[in-house]
């Protein structure tokens, strides 16, 4: 692992960019990584788009500007590419994560993305099978854990077991549900 | 055992402020301080906390709730920021002439107009000369740590203390926040012993009488010297911590300061991201260094001065602006003390900057310190006042 | 009238935090330019003077009317206002010239 890896989440008001950022950084931190997660704030509003971002290193972390220039950017949904600039200050070798049913060369024609390295989930997809409805951001935690290589994904849906456990206590299904649709979206990630 | 957790600064505020376990806390929520008071109601409605907890109607009957509370013997604590603070305008002069120990976390945010969520420091800055200690934090951690020592202080001197953050860069964002136990905080404030408790019948009192121009003055001096005393213990109770919890805190940060050159100070967040330009300077080979400011009020002229003193320039950069004061009022503190105190007066610049939440990057830096090279090079400041990342 | 030493900054209590019952050192007294007369024979003992009065200078003894604290009492004549005794009120006021 390089000295900082900088990601950056896009979605709508209500999917979780905020939580994903944030649970991911947890795991990160119980994998003994120096951690940051914050959201952009704004008007905050039910489908307007939203960002969030994470912050890992191996040693303690000082900056508290914005992330500019990211390693990784994850979109939990693709349709926010043709109105936000989503592979804005991305890096030449830096990573997109797509939650779309269609292939990296798919989206990257359709896109028009030139370099950068793509990968597609279909996180959507996945939600809807495993919890019976659309939430795609712990799907893609388990994209974003395999695509990084940041942690190990074993530990990872470990600890979530054990925060999901605290958070649904009355709803056993839940937690199976996320932790099958990280471990689902960790084994179909498809890059080019 | 101490535990490490993924909290956001405001978790880590409320964290503390379950484990103090005040008597009461009376407060009002506001952004992008709502989570402290939220999470805090929380753990009184869980019976977590032995605290009543007072919900009230304004920030202005907070701070009057809470000066009630506190004169009545309690150890009291409330949290705000921003307008909230600016309407607990006049009972904020009473908590400290009243020489109440009042804890209370706050969390910079601008002021209206126009109407504004994010951080700078426009809210405390406006509370500078109210007699309320004021110690503002880089990061989540530190406000953990500070706010433990902040009851301490205050009970130590009778005055009250505001123990700031950045409002959403540190209120919102989770880092990782090493905690302890809570016994082991409990040891550490110990438990609170009024002087003189309203609620003591036997000893009866009376608080907030008035005062004519016979004898205002003597009480203000008085009050003035309380604040002359905080310093040392500040340093003492600091001493303590890290003796206990082994993290070190004082006045202020110096980071490479020892050979530096030119330096910058700064207070808050900010001084992290600075500390990351100093590092990509001193690759280079550039003598650059920084004095991150933690203790506002009382400001620590004579230390600071001194620390400065051998700098042949240095930037004060302020996250709120005078409006047409001589400078920032930062700047225009480190200005007084250096012209004052020390022999040797480097050469200064400031610069406003993040006003309204307006980011600063590690690159904006960098070109401050390009700015004192040059003054160094040509011993002419070409302006006091600058700014960083205004459109012109 | 000798004027009292004044005290400096460093004798001051802290946050001006004093005794109780200040107001009693306070003789307000000397305020007054008319003053209240009780007459005891007259007087029903309904009380209503040590109600109303804004200075507690109607002295109680045994919960019945015993006098007036001329000290603290400023002359407002609230106490002789509210007096329900007819024709003559118990408590009458009086220049203080007069009473001299």
């Amino acid at each position: 692992m390089k000295n900082m890896v900088e990601i950056r989440w896009h979605g709508r008001g209500g999917q979780g960019a905020k939580t994903a950022a944030l649970l991911f950084a947890d795991s990160a931190m119980s994998s003994g990584k120096f951690i940051q997660a914050f959201p952009e704030y704004g008007p905050e509003r039910m489908g307007a788009p939203v960002q969030s971002f994470d912050r890992l290193s191996d040693e303690p972390i000082t900056l508290h500007c914005g992330i500019t220039s990211p390693d990784i950017v994850v979109i939990l949904d693709p349709t926010l590419m043709a109105t936000v600039d989503t592979t804005a200050g991305v890096k030449d070798d830096g990573v997109i994560i797509i939650n779309t049913a269609l292939s990296p060369a798919q989206i990257r024609k359709e896109m028009g993305i030139k370099g950068k390295k793509i990968f597609t989930i279909d996180a959507s997809g996945i939600s809807k099978s495993t919890l019976g409805r659309e939430i795609p951001n712990t799907p893609m935690l388990g994209a974003l854990i395999k695509v990084s290589k940041l942690l190990d994904i074993e530990k990872v849906l470990d600890d979530t077991k054990k925060k999901l456990e605290k958070k649904f206590r009355t709803k056993p299904e839940l937690i199976e549900g996320n932790l099958k649709a990280i471990k689902r979206a960790y084994e179909e990630v498809k890059g080019e | 055992m101490r535990k490490l957790l993924a909290i956001t600064g405001n978790e880590a505020i409320a964290y503390a402020m379950k484990q103090i376990n005040p008597d009461v806390v009376a407060a009002y929520p506001i952004t992008p301080a709502t989570e402290i008071v939220q999470i805090f109601s929380q753990y009184a409605a869980d019976g977590e906390v032995n605290t009543e907890f007072v919900a009230v109607e304004s920030e202005h009957s907070a701070m009057s709730a809470t000066i009630g509370a506190s004169a009545a013997g309690s150890r009291a604590m409330t949290a705000t920021s921003s307008q909230g603070l600016a309407l607990m305008w006049e009972m904020l002069y009473i908590a400290s002439a009243l020489r109440l120990p009042i804890v209370m976390p706050e969390v910079n945010r601008s002021l209206s107009a126009p109407i504004n969520i994010h951080a700078d420091h426009s809210d405390t800055m406006g509370a500078r000369d109210s007699g309320w200690i004021q110690i503002y934090c880089e990061n989540a951690q530190e406000a953990y740590d500070s706010l433990i020592q902040a009851v301490r202080i205050a009970e130590e001197c009778l005055l009250p203390i505001m123990v700031t953050i950045d409002g959403f860069i540190i209120s919102h964002a989770m880092e990782g926040v090493e905690t302890f136990e809570d016994k082991d905080v409990q040891n550490f404030i110990g438990k609170y012993k009024p002087a003189h408790p309203l609620l003591d019948i036997n000893h009866p009192i009376t608080i907030g009488a008035i005062d004519f121009n016979d004898y205002y003055f003597e009480h203000k001096r008085s009050q003035i010297e309380a604040m002359n005393k905080v310093e040392p213990v500040i340093l003492k109770i600091a001493q303590e911590f890290n003796k206990t919890f082994g993290r070190s805190y004082g006045l202020f940060e110096e980071y490479m300061m020892q050979d530096a050159e030119t330096a910058i100070v700064v207070i808050g967040s900010t001084a992290g991201t600075a500390k990351v330009a100093v590092n990509n300077l001193r690759k280079q080979g550039k003598k650059v260094g920084l004095l991150r400011l933690r203790v506002f009020r009382p400001f620590p002229a004579e230390k600071l001065s001194k620390a400065l003193s051998n700098l042949k320039a240095v930037a004060v950069l302020d996250r709120s602006t005078g409006l047409n004061a001589y400078a920032g009022p930062v700047c225009t503190e480190v200005a007084s003390s250096l012209y004052t105190n020390s022999e040797k007066k480097p050469k200064i610049l400031n610069y406003i900057y993040g006003l309204g939440g307006r980011d600063i990057f590690v690159e904006d830096i960098e070109n401050v310190y390009k700015d004192l090279e040059k003054v160094v090079k040509t011993g002419r400041t070409e302006n006091l006042i600058n700014y960083i990342g205004v459109r012109e | 009238m000798s004027e009292e030493k004044k005290k400096g900054w460093k004798e001051l209590p802290i946050g001006a935090t004093l005794e109780a019952g200040t107001a009693k050192e306070y003789k307000t007294g000397d305020w007054r330019n008319i003053r209240p007369v009780w007459n005891k024979e007259k007087c029903i003992q309904c009380l209503r003077c040590w109600i109303y009065c804004p200075d507690s200078s109607i002295i109680l003894k045994d919960g019945k009317v015993a006098g007036i604290d001329l000290d603290h009492c400023k002359g407002c004549g609230i106490c002789s206002e509210e007096c329900p005794v007819k024709p003559v009120k118990a408590i009458t006021m009086v220049s203080e010239k007069q009473s001299k």
